[in-house]
């Protein structure tokens, strides 16, 4: 039992922060979010650089052998600079499929483009009436010789605008419900019959709508049993998930930080706001939310080495029922206890409290994942 | 980072269980589960099988008589004490009174008292809180006035819990009325057996009788029952109110009766089928252990913080401890309360008489659910929490 990062853990967490102060601040930010795409590819390249985008692959495949610890550290600071670049789509999703059922082959055709930071990914999972269902899929993928042909419509793709190989759930058998018979397939973004149509997210982000016709891809395109890819489905997101409790962590603490700073500076009757009391304790029960879901996000991170899959998947959806709590509360608390200048653009505050907001959204809100561990029987 | 447990404190987590299971009486589980009073002699038996074991003061420095457990240990053990369930050892000797005296206390102060704390053969009780010092307890006015080789005290005190079984007191007395409020107050012991103390109970909203005023009047107390120095008595009752909190999360006790709650909700039924299989319901059960798993992890973050980096520093994570650890705690009560229903109300008159069994067990949880609401006013009440998270941890 120890929460203390070791050594080279604190410094990585020191160079993400270091690079993220220097490189990142929100007059920075809306500068990238100008950029073509929507994001920065310098400040990617810089994340490249310092082997960031690496972090999790392993050492025989280019990359540095890191485990979940380290991919939280990384989340949780780009949730504090609320970073545009698509590092969850790209080095957690899209990395994730390949570590953890790509062949040698595929790894070694995609991966090292991760890692230099050449090739971004998105994950084209969300269907019209999927909703957090990751077994609903009625995109098809139909034996054609030797290979595939994909066809479905795919709905905010993270990331799905830029991105240069989109991974794609496909039902290969069974009825729209079924738990087997899905596959998951890698597609060129560019390959004949996809259309993206891209637009801004909430949160500041990018995101696609992404029609597949006839799109036709090769034997090689298949990540795992193309019949049953559904565990491996289940697995990426909940990692997926458990980097975004981090980044929520990441996100509310910043939140945290700027609201109290406020609180100091603001004056109001000849006085601080923050010498009230009713704004104290505000600020005091967010704390409280802040220290429970940095619980829960190192619960679901230690979650990710959990041997029973069932145990690991409700781990990590009762972190994403604190995360969304949590996120819930000091989103909209940071926008009371700033007042009017909460309400603007121009201040960041809102930003935080957006981001968060799309994060509870994203792979299962609240309700989902208490109905999830509800469930599995609760967790005690 | 590693946040699973050792190989050696899953052995010593087994070991802890064992001894509970073999040595537990069975009337004092049974009694605990249920929610029900423990007599002073049946909680005294218990302790002794303790101590005897070594584990009466377990937390305490080794010279004292303490183990030499790391943080992480000591966490285990309260945990599974809680878990058992069997009474904890006496906060007010093990925990409140011991640390003061072996901290701040004379040679012959320790080598009296300590042993004695060790083994109950006295029991303490608490002269902290008056009827008009709560919160601000700084403001309190009991009187302790020196008149050669004795203090003459003075005054009330309120809330005092189980002042009916005890045979001494730790008490906070102004010493010097000039001085400012925190400066002017001494912590003195003495024996409620003194002529002059008189003890009178209050009934709480449950109907127990855990709570009594205490009142001095003419109380004469030798000079060597001063505990330290004389008007440093604030300083002590910091450091006894800073020790105090990281055993408050609980987090066992939640844990028991949440297993407790399932118990019970497979038993009783609605709308034709028991209650644990109600969708509602079971969202709400859920809920609060997501909460307490959050809980836990938190308390364990301070629990390591503390072994790694001693105690010298509070984690600014424990004040979390005090506030949800009280929440969780009456959720758990309110779940309870929804299981039976109907069936709450029943009334055991002589739910204080530990002889009486002939009440079903449903008649103890709306008393636990009313008495349960304290524990967001005690130990610094959960306002006065969220006050010093606003001072030590956000600077405002």
């Amino acid at each position: 039992m120890d929460f203390d990062l070791s050594e080279e853990q604190r410094l990585l967490k020191e160079s993400i922060d270091g690079l993220l102060t220097d490189s990142y601040d929100f007059d920075a930010r809306k500068k990238y979010q100008k950029e073509k795409g929507g994001w920065s590819k310098a400040v990617w390249g810089k994340l490249a650089e310092q082997g960031l985008l690496g972090l999790p692959f392993a050492e025989a495949d280019g990359g540095f052998g890191a485990g979940a610890v380290e991919t939280m550290i990384v989340m949780e600071a780009l949730g504090k600079a609320l970073v545009l670049e698509p590092y969850l789509a790209t080095v957690v999703i899209g990395g994730g499929f390949l570590r953890h059922g790509g062949s040698a082959e595929q790894k070694a055709a995609h991966i090292p483009g991760i890692i230099d930071g050449s090739k971004t990914f998105a994950f084209a999972q969300l269907e019209k009436n999927s909703r957090y269902d990751l077994a609903d899929v009625s995109t098809t993928a139909k034996k054609k010789e030797a290979g595939w042909v994909i066809d479905g419509e795919k709905f905010v793709v993270l990331n799905g605008e830029n991105a240069d190989t989109l991974i794609v759930t496909a039902r290969t058998k069974g009825g729209r419900h079924d738990k087997t018979g899905i596959g998951v397939f890698l597609v060129p973004a560019n390959a004949k019959g996809v259309t993206r149509k891209g637009y801004p997210t909430q949160d500041g982000l990018h995101a696609a709508d992404i029609t597949f016709t006839g799109v036709e891809v090769g034997s090689d395109a298949a990540i795992g049993d193309p019949e049953n890819g559904l565990p491996l489905i289940e697995r990426v997101v909940d990692d997926a998930r458990t980097a975004m409790c981090a980044e929520a962590v990441g996100a509310m603490d910043e939140s945290l930080k700027t609201t109290v700073e406020y609180l100091k500076t603001r004056k109001q009757f000849g006085v601080p706001i923050g010498s009230f009391q009713t704004l104290q304790h505000r600020a005091a029960d967010m704390f409280v939310a802040l220290e429970q879901a940095r619980s829960m996000s190192m619960f679901a991170t230690m979650a990710a080495d959990f041997d029973d899959a069932k145990e690991r998947a409700t781990a990590v959806a009762a972190a994403k029922v604190q995360i969304g709590k949590s996120g819930k509360f000091i989103g909209q608390q940071s926008i009371q206890l700033h007042g009017g200048i909460g309400m603007t653009q121009e201040a960041k505050i809102g930003h935080y409290f957006k981001r968060l907001t799309m994060i509870e959204n994203t792979f299962g809100d609240t309700d989902y994942h208490l109905r999830r561990v509800t469930d599995a029987g609760g967790l005690v | 980072m590693d946040l699973a447990f050792s190989k050696e404190e899953i052995a010593f987590r087994e070991e802890v269980r064992a001894f509970f299971r073999d040595n537990v009486p069975p009337e004092t589980r049974r009694k605990m589960v249920e929610g029900r009073h423990l007599s002073k002699d049946e909680m005294v038996a218990w302790w002794r099988i303790l101590n005897k074991k070594g584990w009466g003061v377990s937390h305490w420095p080794k010279e004292y008589g303490g183990t030499g457990w790391s943080s992480v240990q000591q966490y285990i053990f309260n945990e599974e004490l809680q878990m058992h369930p069997a009474p904890a050892p006496l906060a007010f000797g093990v925990s409140m009174v011991g640390p003061v005296i072996y901290t701040f206390g004379n040679e012959k102060q320790k080598q009296y008292y300590l042993p004695r704390i060790a083994n109950v053969d006295d029991w303490w009780c608490q002269g902290f809180s008056e009827p008009g010092s709560g919160s601000d307890l700084a403001s309190l006015k009991t009187k302790a006035e020196r008149k050669g080789d004795r203090y003459i005290i003075n005054g009330q005190k309120t809330w005092t819990t189980l002042a009916q079984h005890a045979d001494m007191i730790f008490c906070l007395c102004r010493t010097d009325t000039s001085a400012k409020k925190q400066m002017g107050i001494s912590f003195i012991v003495f024996s409620m057996k003194s002529k002059g103390v008189t003890v009178r109970p209050i009934e709480t909203i449950d109907g127990g009788h855990e709570v009594n005023e205490v009142f001095f009047d003419d109380v004469e107390v030798p000079v060597e029952n001063l505990i330290g120095e004389e008007n440093k008595g604030w300083d002590y009752a910091k450091f006894l109110l800073g020790n105090e909190r990281t055993g408050i999360a609980r987090v066992g006790v939640s844990k028991e009766r949440l297993r407790r709650i399932k118990e019970l909700a497979s038993k009783v039924e609605s709308n034709g089928k028991p209650v644990i299989e109600d969708q509602g319901f079971r969202e709400k059960l859920a809920a609060c252990e997501i909460e307490l798993k959050a809980l836990e992890l938190t308390q364990l973050r301070v629990v390591a913080d503390e072994g790694k980096h001693g105690k010298g520093k509070p984690n600014p994570a424990s004040s979390v401890l005090k506030i949800k650890g009280s929440e969780i705690q009456q959720t758990t009560t309110e779940l309870l309360m929804e299981v039976i229903g109907p069936f709450a109300a029943p009334y055991d008159e002589h739910g204080d008489d530990a002889s009486n069994e002939t009440m079903d067990w449903t008649a103890q949880i709306a008393p636990s659910y009313f008495n349960n609401r304290k524990v967001s006013i005690y130990g610094g009440s959960n306002e006065i929490q969220r006050n010093i998270i606003t001072k030590a941890v956000l600077g405002l």
